[in-house]
Order: C-alpha cells, then sequence, then structure tokens
C-alpha cells in the first residue's frame, strides 16, 4: 500500500520546521512515523506535506537537571524504556515505553509522536498525566508550557495548534518517598491497552500517603485522572486494604465500550489495573 | 518532486532518486531487488519486512525510503558471508520455519534480540520476537533455533 503523494520537507531546526508548518496549512509532522505512515498507507490521512523532525538534534536526548527529566520529543520507546534516568526518576513512564507495540516499533515510535497523536489506547497518555509532566510547544510565535492535565483534549485531540510542534516534556524526578509504577491489560492481537493504568504514590515521614495520583488509558476516549481514587488515598496506610477501598470507588462516568470490551468491563477492569500500579507504585515509595 | 537518498546496503553504497512516499521495503525490493524482504500485512503488525536500519530491527513497510537516507541497512542477504549467520543456520538445524514466508524478517529479528541480549531466556525470547507473526510452526522450533544461535554466538 502506498500513501497518497505529498510533499517531503527535513528541516534542521524547529524553527524552520514551525516555518514551514505555517506556510502548509495541511501538512503534517513525521517523527517516528509508526502512527502517521499506516494511517496515510490506508488514506485514512493525505496530508499534503510531511515535515520530517526525525533528525533535529535539538529533539534527542534525555537530560535531568534541577529536579526534573527532559525528554526530547524525537526520543523513541527504546531509548525511554532503557534509560537507567528515566528508570530511577520515573519508573511508571519506563515501564509505559517498554510495553508499547513490540520490538520494532519501540525503536522507531516517539514521545512526543504518540503523546501528539494522542490515541486512547496507547501507554504513554496516562504515565504522562499521573507524573505530571509538562510538554514544551514551539509555533510561530514562540515557546509555551503545556501542563499534560490541559494537553490531552479529546480523542486524538490535544492543546497543540496545527502550526505547533511539541519539542520536548519534563517529568518531575521522583523525591525520596515517592514511587510510580504502570500496569497494563493489553488486547492480545493488537497489544494496544484495554486499561492502562499509571500510579504515583507518595508516603509521609510517619509512613501514610500524603499524595497520589492514578491515570487511564484505553478507557475513555482520552487520558483520565481518577482524581477520586487520589484523594480516597490520601492519609490512608496505603495497606492493600486501603487501595481496595479507594479503588472501589473509582468511576469513569464516559467509559467507552466496542467490540473488544464493554464500557462496564472496563471499569472493573480499571479497578484491577489501578490497584495493581498503586500496590507496584506503594512497594516503590 | 524526485528526492536523492544515499544508503548503504549489504555493505555496498546505493544512490536513488525516489518518490517521498516509497516505502523502504519497495525500494529494497523492487528498486534494489532484494526481494528477500516479504510484504506480509502490510499494516506493521507480522515483521515480515524487518530489516535492520543502522543496526536495529525495524519494520520496512512502516519507513519511508526518504527517512533511511544516510543509513546503514541489512537485509537477510546481507547477513551470510561465505558461509550462513550463526541464526540462519541454527533455524535450517532446528527445522525453525516451515512455509519460510515469515522466515527472513524473523531471523533479522533473532539477529537483533541476541545483539542486545546474547542468552535470552525462552521467555524474553518469546517476548523479543512479539513483532514477528509466524502462521505455521508455532514458534517451538524457532525458540530452540533462537537458543541453539545463542550458544553458537556465545562460543
Amino acid at each position: 500500500m502506498y500513501p497518497s503523494k505529498f510533499d517531503y520537507h527535513r528541516p534542521s531546526s524547529v524553527q524552520e520546521a514551525v516555518q514551514i508548518l505555517s506556510g502548509n496549512p495541511d501538512a503534517k509532522v513525521l517523527a517516528g512515523g509508526h502512527s502517521l505512515i499506516p494511517v496515510m498507507k490506508l488514506r485514512l490521512a493525505a496530508p499534503a506535506a510531511l515535515v520530517d523532525i526525525g533528525r533535529i538534534g535539538a529533539l534527542q536526548g534525555i537530560s535531568r537537571s534541577n529536579g526534573s527529566l527532559r525528554i526530547g520529543a524525537c526520543v523513541t520507546y527504546h531509548e525511554i524504556a532503557n534509560s537507567a534516568d528515566v528508570q530511577a526518576a520515573a519508573p511508571a513512564l519506563a515501564e509505559a515505553a517498554g510495553q508499547i507495540g513490540d520490538r520494532q516499533v519501540r525503536y522507531r515510535g516517539t514521545i512526543g509522536g504518540n503523546l501528539s497523536h494522542a490515541d486512547p489506547a496507547s501507554d504513554l497518555p496516562a504515565a504522562a498525566l499521573a507524573l505530571g509532566a509538562t510538554l514544551h510547544v514551539t509555533g510561530p510565535g514562540g515557546s509555551r508550557s503545556v501542563s499534560a492535565s490541559d494537553f490531552f483534549v479529546d480523542l486524538m485531540m490535544t492543546a497543540l495548534q496545527p502550526d505547533e510542534i511539541l519539542t520536548g516534556v519534563e517529568v518531575p524526578v521522583a523525591q525520596a518517598g515517592t514511587g510510580s509504577a504502570y500496569a497494563k491489560w493489553e488486547h492480545p492481537a493488537s497489544g494496544y491497552a484495554l486499561c492502562g493504568a499509571a500510579a504515583v504514590v507518595t508516603r509521609g515521614a510517619g509512613g501514610s500517603c500524603t499524595g497520589a495520583s492514578l491515570c487511564f488509558n484505553g478507557v475513555s476516549s482520552t487520558a483520565v485522572a481518577a482524581t477520586e481514587v487520589a484523594a480516597g488515598l490520601v492519609g490512608s496506610d496505603l495497606s492493600d486494604a486501603a487501595i481496595d477501598s479507594a479503588v472501589g470507588n473509582l468511576s469513569i462516568p464516559d467509559a467507552t465500550g466496542d467490540m473488544f470490551a464493554s464500557a462496564g468491563y472496563r471499569q472493573e477492569l480499571a479497578k484491577v489495573m489501578g490497584a495493581r500500579a498503586l500496590r507496584t507504585a506503594r512497594d516503590r515509595a | 518532486m524526485g528526492i536523492s537518498i544515499e544508503l548503504e546496503v549489504n555493505g555496498a553504497s546505493v544512490s536513488k532518486e525516489v518518490e517521498p512516499r516509497l516505502l523502504l521495503a519497495h525500494l529494497l525490493r523492487e528498486e534494489l531487488g532484494l526481494t528477500g524482504t516479504k510484504i506480509g500485512c502490510d499494516t506493521s503488525q507480522c515483521g515480515s519486512c524487518t530489516i535492520l536500519l543502522d543496526g536495529q530491527a525495524v519494520k520496512s513497510c512502516t519507513v519511508l525510503a526518504v527517512q533511511a537516507d544516510g543509513s546503514e541497512i541489512t537485509t537477510i542477504e546481507g547477513l551470510a558471508n561465505g558461509e550462513y549467520h550463526p541464526v540462519q543456520q541454527a533455524f535450517w538445524d532446528n527445522h525453525g520455519l516451515q512455509c519460510g514466508f515469515c522466515t527472513p524478517g524473523m531471523i533479522i529479528s533473532c539477529v537483533d534480540l541476541l545483539g542486545t541480549n546474547p542468552q535470552p531466556s525462552e521467555d524474553e525470547i518469546r517476548h523479543g520476537l512479539e513483532g514477528n507473526l509466524c502462521r505455521c510452526t508455532g514458534y517451538h522450533n524457532i525458540v530452540r533455533a533462537v537458543q541453539d544461535a545463542a550458544e553458537t554466538m556465545n562460543g
């Protein structure tokens, strides 16, 4: 299968890429291409031009400074899953990246492409949301930062404007007493998340929970935060019983059903996977 | 609009002018005649089109030829060097195939797997090959072949 014809641009800087995007309203950004090229081959997308940002140096690399980890938009799932820095600072993100697709896909797919595509059944959005990631975006008017909670708008819709590029993702480094984890129940054929749960918990000096976050992919049209579960955990002793009780209150009103799983099934699965992610996060805190 | 690209394919320099929409799998098969690389599902799932791009196993049906500009590529045709690569030999010795359609991609993935994990457990082998589908073997002899190749390569 061939994509329909398009013009190809390979800018060498973010500024140049943004300029090309501004002048080509029907252009799409190409990073690893593992979401975009398949939909172009199926002719579900037919952009007039592709702006290949895969070789822009400023979009590569993982660096750690001032209590945060900065991951370039073109860093691959493989690099994230295998990065000692990510494993130590944000284990939920490394775990989520390591469970995407398969080996070949992980060598090509990028964090920036994944978050910009905002596939509800992908793995990184919930991890970014739970970890409180900040997304850095550049457009013709300059750069701005968007919190993950404001970035995911709806099904495959983000806060990115058509002439903006996601340049990097900043994740806070886990402090002492904080642990995170990602637990996924995948569709056995596609590998996409029927339900993926990302959890972050923080324990205070006395061992009780002082902060928690639990977010899901795959359950509704976009990554969602289960704020009622997090609120129920704060102040608890984070025992298995406390986690089960908090997760029992989970409600995702807009859970979606499809040919693979009903909305009710996904709700129940979210309780199970949420509890698993919370227990692992607790054990790491 | 043709784009000039330069690649190294199985050790030989290649210069081509290509349409931006040309997929790497089609460049290899139709322009360079390297038909060992197969196109199976054509939807990034089956792994038949797996090749090494700068040493990493990727699905060439989901990479544009222009994205590979300046890269080194190894296809199944480039593995043997006078004699079979140990992974090829192990597939032969352990009957790690039946119809053979998935085999070139499967072998390339195994080469990549053993390059990053020289002594994988059975579980790691099965997990490591999840991007390559085989409709014939049930994978058992493929796993044996990888274990055998690992032993040979660790000599």
